[in-house]
């Protein structure tokens, strides 16, 4: 049986290396800094489960005033030309899409099959943990496709794997620490004020009001908390059941359906949805770090009426 | 009202500019002093929250495989490919795209895209490549445009599309919170009324997409090849 926690460890193991090689490199600038920033990081991740909630909320803590006022900033890692990629690319052709599509296709394998192959009566992987099971996986099968189909070393990846992680930068870890604000928000009853004062303000009669209420109050409750998932229990507690449902009558499936949606509408338009709208502007080197944010603020606000007449014309119809 | 001193302090911080995680760890010691917490239950609730979302950084596990590919000419590759198709677009790409992740999400597939796996090794080169092939090289600016329209596709594509199945995350989520309030639905019920607005947002973003095209050309209309 693969544990999660083995993949969690390949994940601790990178960082750890990541912050060696930061520390070897005597050139780089703020050096010591980024080698205790990874270095706190892949800690966290390789002893997480058997940390003290305490100790690691400390390492946390730690690292994140190791990156000070401003981000780190990458490091420069010696990778190839244009000349030498558009060579290899003549040479290596379509060889080179194989490792790429090795990781969804193993990823998404492996999620349908691990949880079925039992080995003495266990699962290779349970089925909550195997979507992530097998992206650690994928990625062991893609790294293998490529040393070998390249002819490059192991310590090759290494340093790319460096290269990018430093590109993406200390906002890395920024999903994992919105998360982590989002319980600190949950234990401080954030959702109870934010609920009441929203239900305060709308006259419980007026249908079109209340629908408006529920659907921009899921966005803008999401905007807040950065993930839909959260603001909906406090949204559908606050206003979906009691008024949309048993007051005025409306059918449960569309109004919590819809709900969801409009809270999706929300994440579109937030930089606290870290790991969809910030990580990649960080990751393909946006300078503007808000500026896949700027791209969905469109497509989330027409949506967002969309859904909200969606609602309206459907929810007392079924 | 003091508990939302922590929004405050995330709205005022991302606003400045501040280091994200300065200002998000300061925002969560806030939100619990605030909240009445003990200092030693925050750090606790911070650390333990933290451990939990292990699973989010997962991603950069890729790293290493996706730099490999990329110094080996994997961009250079898919650009060359893009190129060579006649009626390739910037917007015709990413619509492709948007359509291939709505339907694959909507059947379970989440796991065949994703920011760090397809975008910035494959979608992102492809879209550039097909606005290079037509006007040359590009300004920066247009550049970082495209590059941030292939990564919003990659999350618009995923987000409406997984609601469609029954089997995801937000359709159990709702199921168990009704189930929690005596209303009980099964997950297909609710997956479909997630349609309509897939629908929608494929013809709100496409249509988006394709006026990126008109955008793009009008604004190289001196220099189309």
């Amino acid at each position: 049986m693969i544990r999660l926690e083995f993949i969690y460890a390949l994940g601790g193991l990178l960082f750890l290396t990541v912050a060696m090689l930061e520390f070897l490199d005597r050139a780089n600038p703020k050096r010591y800094r980024k080698t205790a920033f990874w270095g706190i990081y892949g800690i966290t991740f390789l002893f997480g489960s058997v940390l003290p909630p305490f100790a690691t909320g400390c390492l946390v803590i730690l690292m994140v005033l190791v990156t000070g006022w401003k981000d780190l900033g990458a490091s420069k890692v010696k990778t190839t030309t244009e000349a030498e990629r558009r060579q290899s690319a003549a040479r290596l052709r379509d060889k080179l899409f194989i490792p790429a599509l090795c990781i969804p296709l193993v990823t998404f394998l492996g999620t349908l099959l691990l949880p079925k192959i039992t080995i003495n009566g266990q699962a290779l992987a349970a089925a909550k943990d195997a979507t992530l099971v097998s992206l650690g996986l994928s990625v062991i099968v893609a790294l293998v496709a490529a040393l070998w189909l390249f002819r490059q070393r192991f310590v090759t990846s290494l340093h790319e794997g460096r290269r990018l992680l430093t590109a993406v930068g200390t906002v890395a870890v920024l999903p994992q620490l919105l998360a982590a604000l989002g319980a600190l928000f949950a234990a401080a009853g954030v959702g109870q004020v934010v609920s009441e004062g929203v239900t305060h303000f709308i006259p419980a009669d007026a249908t079109f009001l209340v629908i408006v209420a529920f659907t921009v109050g899921m966005a803008l409750f999401t905007m807040i908390m950065g993930n839909a998932f959260a603001a909906f229990p406090v949204m559908v507690a606050g206003i979906g059941l009691p008024l949309i449902v048993h007051k005025l009558g409306g059918d449960p499936a569309i109004m919590a359906a819809l709900g969801m949606l409009s809270g999706y509408c929300g994440t579109l338009m937030t930089p606290m949805a870290a790991n969809f709208n910030i990580v990649p502007a960080a990751l393909l080197e946006l300078p503007d770090k808000n500026g896949v944010v700027k791209v969905q603020i469109p497509t989330g606000l027409i949506l967002l009426a969309v859904n909200t007449l969606l609602m309206y014309f459907l929810v007392f119809r079924f | 009202m003091l508990t939302l001193i922590g929004v405050l302090i995330v709205i005022v911080g991302f606003a400045l500019r501040v280091n994200p995680l300065l200002v998000v760890t300061v925002a969560g010691i806030a939100t619990g002093v605030a909240g009445g917490l003990n200092p030693v239950a925050i750090v606790s609730d911070f650390g333990r929250a933290f451990t939990e979302n292990r699973y989010v950084g997962l991603v950069w596990l890729t790293l290493p495989v996706i730099g490999l590919l990329e110094r080996s000419g994997l961009k250079e590759r898919a650009q060359e490919l893009i190129s060579r198709i006649q009626s390739a677009t910037t917007g015709r790409v990413l619509l492709l795209y948007l359509a291939i992740r709505q339907l694959t999400a909507s059947i379970g597939l989440t796991s065949l895209g994703g920011q760090a796996q397809m975008v910035r090794p494959l979608i992102a080169p492809m879209a550039e490549a097909a606005a290079e092939a037509r006007f040359g090289e590009l300004p920066d600016k247009t550049r970082y445009l495209i590059l941030a329209h292939a990564a919003a596709v990659d999350n618009v594509g995923v987000f409406f599309g997984e609601d469609i199945f029954i089997a995801m995350g937000s359709v159990l989520l709702i199921k168990g919170f009704l189930d929690g309030n005596g209303i009980h639905l099964t997950p297909l019920h609710i997956a479909l009324w997630a349609i309509p607005t897939a629908i929608a947002v494929f013809i709100i973003h496409g249509a988006r997409l394709l006026l990126l095209d008109r955008r793009l050309s009008k604004q190289f209309k001196d220099r189309k090849t």
